[in-house]
């Protein structure tokens, strides 16, 4: 048995979902390397070849690869991965993309975005917006699969000493190009890798308010989110968007405010370690998950949380 | 340009589904269906292409039992022109689904190929991403914008860093997402019409597609239940609790 893990990158540095789906490898069992595809990523591979617990690191370092185009890479995937018992990568927008369309290629199931290994064949999943938990067996030849990073406690990323080899095979599929990127910059943690987030909802009344919850974050070391409703209405932009089709977090602590609790908002927070939420309505059904409830209105209770801090 | 659009039958997603007790699936007798949200954001996306006068003609087609029929007059409702039901009683998975719509794909010839991004029952996301790839097709996944010119299709992406842009070659294939349009109701007078536009059933058989599934569920379980926690009087006590009970700051 062995397993091929797709690292998430952006080409200089290893995403930490890679250590998480390192991890599940490790639960799958059998010998380990990672697949870093990309263009001039040759920090990533180095920072690969350190992970505890890998043997080996393929490099295929090509301008096709460079915008991870699911196309593209799709086809690497396919024709290396067909040579082991699982493929596996991490259940970001990346992975979500490209996954599927190896799976097709393989002809086989993917099974996608698991919180836990049972077997080599058997792996559990939410489905519904994490209202169940299914328990589901491949009986496929090679295993397809995304992980949630927060279902697996992080391998270490330094440790291990595997080697690294060159693969030379570049697929340009000739279908798709990349036209532009708007990507959003902040100095505070990544949403789903921090150990504290604060988001706000449709509550928070419009973008200028979450200056609010932005300086509460600062002082707490915290990467803030938002509800769909706050992100449709424009408030804030859609990579801060936590729940069923948005980013999922498990932090030690998060913090709700002016969010009512819909299931698919719970869907990306409910394994959150501690849960305060801060609404005026205390039927709010935000309420029944939250460890700490606070009945207050959010523009009275933030700035005072700011301050007491 | 024909536009080719795929509508999944699911729970309502105001629904919140539950287990069922021997721990086989989740329990979903008497339980109100309808369109897949992001389905229904693909049918609005085809509509508009239509409206602008891009698309010519707008091909719907679901995979499912009978009553699925209810979801594709829906969107015959909603502007789409003609519908396409491959009906079985069985369970399609998402690359049995990707199978079936290529083989359709084959048949219609469309230029755009449009799906929701997720079945917010199984919470796949892939018939599209297969369905591209069965094809060699190029894919616009999670998509926030959908801008066709000429004999190419621009899509704005929403991915986990912000937005990206792709160029796909038609024919392709988008998935949409949530803030891509805001679907219209469906009108009175729409309705009453849909129910004359025309609707093809045919089979998976007929299709000559394997639909077998090769995943099989071992269980389906109720997730663990989280305790309501404690109210807390002040923002003082919040701190104080969070700082000495629960020490997470
Ligand atoms: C297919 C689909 C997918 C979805 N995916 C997601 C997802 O990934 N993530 C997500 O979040 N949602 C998602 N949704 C939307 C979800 O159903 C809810 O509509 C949304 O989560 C509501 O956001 P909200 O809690 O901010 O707004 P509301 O439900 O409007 O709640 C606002 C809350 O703020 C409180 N409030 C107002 N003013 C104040 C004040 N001054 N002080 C204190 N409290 C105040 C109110 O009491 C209320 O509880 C999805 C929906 C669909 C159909
Ligand atoms: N049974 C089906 N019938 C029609 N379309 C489907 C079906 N299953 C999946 N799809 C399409 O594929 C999208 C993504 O589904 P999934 O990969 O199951 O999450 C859905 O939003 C639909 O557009």
């Amino acid at each position: 048995m062995s397993v091929l893990v797709i690292a998430d990158h952006d080409n200089s540095v290893l995403k930490p979902a890679t250590l998480n789906v390192v991890a599940a490898a490790q639960q799958i069992g059998g010998d380990i390397e990672i697949l870093v595809a990309g263009e001039g990523c040759g920090a990533v591979a180095e920072a690969a070849a350190k992970v505890a617990g890998v043997s080996k690191v393929l490099v295929a370092d090509n301008a096709v690869y460079g915008h991870a185009l699911a196309e593209n890479l799709s086809l690497l995937v396919a024709e290396l991965g067909k040579n082991y018992s699982h493929v596996l990568t991490s259940a970001g927008t990346t992975g979500k993309d490209f996954m599927p369309r190896v799976a097709a290629l393989l002809d086989v199931a993917q099974v996608s975005d698991i919180i836990k290994v049972e077997s080599a064949d058997t792996f559990v999943r939410p489905i519904y917006a994490g209202n169940a938990i299914a328990t589901v067996k491949s009986s496929d030849s090679v295993k397809v699969i995304t992980v949630r990073p927060t279902g697996f406690d992080a391998v270490a990323a330094e440790g291990g000493s595997a080697s690294v080899e060159a693969v030379a095979s570049a697929h340009d599929a000739g279908v798709s190009s990349f036209v532009k990127e708007e990507l959003a910059k902040s100095d505070r943690p990544e949403l789903t890798s921090a150990g504290i987030v604060i988001s706000g909802g449709r509550g928070m009344q419009n973008g200028d308010n979450f200056e609010m919850l932005y300086k509460v974050a600062d002082k707490l070391g915290a990467a803030v989110g938002a509800s769909r409703a706050a992100v449709d209405a424009g408030f804030v932009p859609n990579d801060m968007q936590v729940g069923q089709t948005g980013k999922i977090v498990a932090p030690q602590l998060y913090i709700a405010v002016g969010i009512s609790g819909a299931i698919q908002h719970l869907a990306g927070m409910s394994d959150s370690k501690v849960i305060v939420a801060i609404n005026k309505d205390e039927e709010a059904p935000i309420f029944q998950v939250a460890d700490y409830g606070l009945v207050a209105d959010l523009f009275d209770a933030v700035p005072e949380l700011e301050n007491s801090l | 340009m024909k536009v080719l659009v795929a509508v999944k039958r699911v729970i309502d997603y105001n629904v919140k589904v539950r287990v069922k007790s021997d721990n086989t699936d989740v329990d979903l007798t008497n339980i109100k269906m309808a369109m897949n949200p992001f389905c229904e954001i693909a049918v609005e996306e085809a509509v508009r292409l239509k409206e602008k006068g891009v698309a010519t003609e707008v091909v719907v087609v679901s995979i499912g039992p009978k009553a699925s029929q209810e979801q594709i007059r829906t969107a015959l409702a909603l502007g789409a022109d003609r519908g396409i039901h491959i009906e079985t009683e069985e369970q399609v998975q998402s690359l049995a689904a990707a199978k079936l719509l290529k083989a359709v794909v084959e048949k219609e010839q469309p230029q755009l190929i449009i799906l929701g991004k997720q079945s917010i029952d199984t919470d796949n996301n892939q018939t599209g991403q297969m369905l591209a790839a069965l094809c060699g097709y190029g894919q616009g996944t999670f998509a926030s914008e959908v801008v066709v010119e000429g004999d190419k299709v621009n899509v704005t992406r929403e991915i986990d860093g912000g937005l990206a842009t792709v160029s796909l070659n038609l024919p392709a294939v988008v998935t949409t997402d949530l803030r891509l349009n805001e679907p219209r109701y469906a009108s009175l007078p729409n309705i009453m019409k849909a129910k004359k536009k025309p609707l093809d059933i045919i089979s998976p058989a007929d299709l000559g597609v394997d639909i077998a599934p090769r995943l099989s569920t071992v269980k389906v379980e109720a997730p663990a239940q989280r305790q309501a926690g404690v109210k807390v009087g002040s923002v003082a006590e919040l701190v104080d609790k969070l700082k000495n009970e629960a020490k997470v700051i």
